[in-house]
């Protein structure tokens, strides 16, 4: 079998929309000769065409207006923001057009068009390269909010992103760009948006992770598994929506839950998903749900990043600090 | 204080004042031939030239060495301006002691020869702090990346040191990429109607990493940008030192006289990848290369210099020594892996730690004491 990292299930998603689809674009910064910073885009404007993937000016706020336009004419944009914090200055066309213009028009316009974002810490750059911006989309009505945690999902998700009809803001965990699977790729792939997983069955707590951390909670659970904990690892996939009925389903079986993100911990998405727990499984829960997340602080320097970013031990810790000692 | 300043235009200025030369300022071609495009400009002074060549030769240097110490590790990223450097020596010495630096990711060089300590100047790209120099004292705002956004606060800041009563200018450098950003254009305009004494210096280096000029503009030069919003703009041949400090010189001297931001476009190129992890192959072939090696900003100075009786082979060598000191020193100051005081993560987030910063602060603090139990 094959072997892709996951840019290259991206890169190969991308290739396999542009030619299942005249009408899919794909355009941004760095795109074209150079294939994108991080190589998602590579071949593609050589191979199918400068009008099909193609150089910007350097204007986010531009790319994705532009993008709302040809997508209200037919086109399906993909369009690429280089890094989670280069995407703010298109953030006014994202919330106050992207998302809404469907519902400002009762319908009669629909923007089929996908932004993809390589988002999250880890690889050791400087600043504004490390966001984790996912609350700001998630908590924005009319946007489908997505983020792959395998590269099997990078490319099935991405596929599914590009034919949906709503608007996706599609969150790439850059430091897992270089995780590698073997798999065979290719049409009939298809994963419905809106579905969580579950990536390891366990009984003991359900640890429920997203993107760059669903490689950290599956870390956690097999480092886990030696000390005899049985934990349940879901990948939400899909943020919005959020597959409740697969992470409460998880959650009743075990009867404890740790949400687990990168980003800065107050205000962020884990916040939504443990308070959906508490209001759906309460009386299945033997302890409060737990959050593991980032520091409440801008993101640091590349040299203190790892004090600031989950790991797991961080979910260790969590997942031992569930009451056991009230355990029934 | 405290009544708001009209911006009021004492004269008013046509167009044309505001276009900018149809060819680039320069002095020098690309021999070190005097040459009369230089429009009216002043000649700077020998000295200051000579000065500045000095500059050139040491932040080449210190510009290689930063090079080096990447693939070492010792920098977690470096974004090289080889081939910059009349533009970036030429621009800080434009400035008075007092006047305001807005740089980016690619001027460490200005940052360095506006006299900042190297282990200062590079804290953002050793990867160990955001800004390793301290603003107010050194006038010189932390290196911005996200593009052309710190071009507003240029304009802000000379604004303010003008309701101040201060005679301060406040030169942004900004890339030609940055400037198809929409805060680039705010830029001009919030400068020009409150008639701010900032300086926009557009090193135009052919591309925003691998895009080229073309992508960005349909425009004849990204000078011609200045006159939609009444801002006086003029473009320079950005490897021709003496022509840098020509225009930059006088459009500070038209900032502090009070008449207003210009916008200056310097053409250059950059010689290295857009940083060390780039592949510049993928996008511009090495005969583009050679040929702006041949317009180096360097050589042709040292050949007029040379000529004009400024520089000889004990002069140049003594440079050259200085320069090797210069990065011997630098190689110092980074030799040891950089280790930050985690704990200092919490401190300027605010004023003062709130209380939950203080919490996650005693939870590090207990966290990294039990790691280094024996
Ligand atoms: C708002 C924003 N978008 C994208 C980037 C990513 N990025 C960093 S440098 C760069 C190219 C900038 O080109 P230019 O302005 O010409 O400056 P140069 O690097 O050539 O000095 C890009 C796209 C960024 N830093 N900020
Ligand atoms: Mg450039």
């Amino acid at each position: 079998m094959p072997t892709y990292t996951m840019a290259q299930a991206l890169n190969r998603a991308l290739r396999d929309a542009m030619e299942a689809d005249q009408k899919v674009v794909v355009f941004g910064e760095d795109v074209g000769a150079l294939g994108g910073v991080f190589r998602v885009t590579d071949g593609l404007a050589a191979s199918l065409g400068e009008d099909r993937c193609f150089d910007t000016p350097l204007a986010e706020a531009g790319i994705v207006g532009f993008a709302v336009g040809m997508a209200m004419r037919g086109f399906r944009p993909v369009v690429e923001m280089q890094f989670d914090a280069f995407a703010y200055p298109a953030f006014e066309q994202v919330t106050s057009h992207v998302a809404k213009l469907r519902n400002r028009t009762a319908g009669a316009l629909s923007l089929p068009l996908v932004i993809r974002i390589p988002y999250g810490g880890g690889i050791g750059a400087v600043e504004h390269h490390g966001d984790s911006s996912e609350a700001y989309y998630a908590h924005t009505p009319g946007l489908r909010v997505v983020t792959p945690g395998t590269v099997a999902d990078a490319y099935s998700l991405l596929r599914a992103s590009i034919e949906c009809p709503d608007p996706v803001v599609f969150l790439e965990p850059k430091r897992r760009y270089w995780a590698r699977a073997e798999l065979e790729l290719g049409p009939g792939q298809g994963e419905p948006l809106g579905r969580a997983a579950i990536r390891r069955p366990g009984r003991h707590a359900t640890v429920i992770a997203y993107g760059p951390m669903v490689a950290t909670a599956m870390e956690a659970a097999e480092a886990g598994a030696e000390d005899g904990w049985e934990l349940e690892v879901v990948d939400l996939r899909s943020l919005s929506p959020l597959d409740i009925e697969t992470v409460c389903a998880s959650v009743r079986r075990t009867g404890r839950a740790v949400v687990v993100q990168e980003a800065p911990t107050f205000c962020g998405y884990g916040a939504e998903v443990a308070a959906q727990v508490a209001e759906s499984c309460f009386h299945y829960l033997e302890a409060p749900v737990a959050r593991v997340g980032g520091l409440d602080i801008p993101y640091p320097p590349p040299a203190l990043e790892h004090h600031h970013l989950p790991d797991a031990d961080r979910i260790l810790d969590a997942v031992a600090g569930l009451q056991w000692e009230d355990a029934r | 204080m405290g009544t708001v300043i009209t911006p009021a235009h004492s004269s008013p200025v046509t167009g044309s004042q505001l276009l900018p030369s149809p060819t680039p300022i320069r002095f020098l071609d690309e021999r070190g031939n005097p040459v009369d495009e230089h429009q009216g400009y002043q000649e700077p002074d020998l000295g200051l030239v000579v000065e500045a060549w000095r500059r050139m030769v040491v932040g080449r240097r210190l510009d290689t060495q930063c090079s080096a110490l990447t693939r070492q590790g010792r920098l977690a990223v470096y974004p090289s301006s080889r081939g910059q450097e009349a533009c970036q020596v030429g621009t800080v010495l434009a400035l008075g002691p007092d006047d305001w630096l807005f740089p980016t990711y690619r001027d460490t060089m200005a940052i360095l020869s506006r006299g900042v300590e190297a282990h200062e100047a590079l804290g953002l790209l050793q990867g160990t702090r955001h800004c390793g120099y301290d603003p107010q004292k050194v006038k010189v705002a932390p290196q911005c990346t996200p593009l052309a956004t710190h071009a507003l606060h240029a304009a802000g800041l000379s604004y303010a040191c003008g309701r101040l009563g201060e005679p301060t200018v406040a030169l942004a450098l900004v890339g030609d990429g940055a400037t198809s950003e929409g805060d680039f254009h705010e830029a001009l305009n919030f400068a020009a109607v409150f008639r701010a004494p900032t300086v926009f210096l557009v090193q135009n280096n052919r591309y925003a990493i691998s895009v080229p000029l073309a992508r960005q503009t349909a425009a004849p030069t990204l000078a011609h940008k200045g006159i939609g919003y009444g801002v006086a703009s003029e473009q320079v041949d950005g490897n021709d030192v003496l022509a840098v400090l020509a225009v930059v010189q006088a459009g500070v001297a038209r900032a502090r006289a009070g008449e207003g931001p210009s916008l200056i476009e310097a053409h250059t190129y950059r010689l290295e990848p857009h940083t060390n992890s780039d592949d510049a192959s993928r996008y511009r072939d090495e005969a583009e290369v050679e040929a702006w090696r041949q317009r180096d900003p360097i050589l042709r100075l040292e050949a007029w210099l040379r000529r004009q009786g400024a520089l000889d082979d004990t002069r140049a060598k003594a440079v050259a020594e200085e320069a090797e000191e210069a990065a011997a020193s630098l190689r110092a100051a980074l030799s040891e892996p950089a280790a930050p005081d985690p704990l200092a993560l919490f401190d300027h987030v605010y004023a003062e730690p709130t209380a939950p910063l203080l919490r996650q602060r005693a939870w590090l603090e207990a966290k990294m004491a039990s790691l280094s139990e024996p």
